[in-house]
């Protein structure tokens, strides 16, 4: 009955009809040690397989981490934002005269130089209260060594008093 | 994703990979070589294999495909055919070089199959994966599966049997 059952098994498996649970009912049966002679050819078959699957990949891969290229990008743009900065840096410091200003910097040019010259009036007046001052203090160190001169003489006049 | 979930993913299937490639390119070596530039490709394309929702039948695939090419390829004339021992401890020493004959018989009838059946027939009866799983990775229907598995089955069957005829009478 079983062989019967294996029989049926087996057409179906030849057509390519058997699902993997019969394919599995097969390999069991043909697993063990004595079968019908007349499937002696599939049995060697079913071994090969079960042998086959047995085989393993020994071999080592070398898995490299991923190289990681986006350092080397951000320093590549770093250069290039700097040789941009640089490039219009040195193009602002070419020397503009008054010729190339338009009306307004022009207007804004003279007010500032206005200004400034306003500021230096001022600035000038006030150097002359302080010469004034400066006038002041010399006179003062005048009147100092003026006074030195009455020490002098007190001095003097104390050393009359001591011989005396 | 680091080196050990990389791992982790193609642990199951790395041997399948191999014996895919055994099957199309024989020599152990060529085999070894194909399965290590396979996965150097998937670790290479790592980010992508998240988006894969079958990681396994994708690598079949692309084990495939890249043995065809090598067996196209120039390189392929230098391929080796090199023999595995295949052992069994329970039988006699007698039987034991009977069958490691008939055992190396049905790989040299395999090896004169066509490709397409080869394939088939090791997804199939060595793999064993599902008409539906070996459908996708071959880009197959499912009809033209069975009928190339019962091409390859009958064929080996039939071999076997008259060699082993010859061999006994």
């Amino acid at each position: 009955m079983v062989l019967n059952n294996i029989e049926k098994l087996l057409e179906k498996y030849d057509n390519g009809e058997t699902t993997l649970k019969e394919e599995q009912q097969l390999r069991a049966y043909f697993a063990q040690n004595d079968v019908e002679p007349h499937l002696e050819s599939y049995k060697v078959m079913f071994q090969y397989y079960s042998k086959t699957k047995q085989e393993k990949f020994t071999k080592d891969v070398p898995l490299k981490p991923k190289k990681n290229n986006l350092y080397k990008w951000i320093s590549v743009a770093a250069v290039a934002v700097l040789m941009f900065g640089a490039y219009t840096q040195f193009d602002f410091n070419k020397k503009r005269t008054i010729d190339d200003l338009s009306h307004e910097e022009l207007l804004a040019y003279n007010q500032t130089k206005e200004a400034f010259n306003l500021l230096a009036s001022k600035f000038s007046e006030g150097t002359t209260n302080v010469k004034v001052l400066g006038i002041v203090g010399t006179q003062f160190e005048k009147a100092s060594e003026k006074v030195d001169y009455i020490n002098e003489f007190s001095n003097t006049t104390n050393k009359f008093f001591k011989n005396k | 994703m680091t080196q050990a979930d990389f791992v982790n993913i193609v642990m199951p299937f790395k041997d399948k990979v191999f014996r895919l490639a055994k099957r199309l390119l024989v020599s152990k070596e060529e085999a070894e070589d194909a399965t290590q530039e396979i996965l150097l490709k998937l670790w290479n394309n790592q980010d992508k294999i998240e988006d894969y929702n079958n990681v396994e039948a994708f690598s079949m695939t692309m084990t495939k495909n890249f043995c065809l090419d090598r067996l196209k390829s120039k390189q392929a004339q230098n391929l080796k055919i090199v023999h595995s021992n295949y052992q069994d401890n329970n039988v006699s020493l007698q039987k034991q070089v009977e069958l490691n004959d008939s055992v190396d018989w049905v790989s040299k009838i395999i090896e004169a199959l066509p490709e397409q059946q080869k394939i088939i027939l090791q997804l199939r009866d060595i793999e064993q994966y599902e008409f539906e799983e070996i459908a996708e990775m071959l880009d197959m229907n499912q009809t033209a599966i069975r009928v190339a598995l019962s091409r390859a089955r009958k064929t080996i069957r039939e071999q076997l049997t008259n060699t082993h005829r010859y061999g006994i009478k």
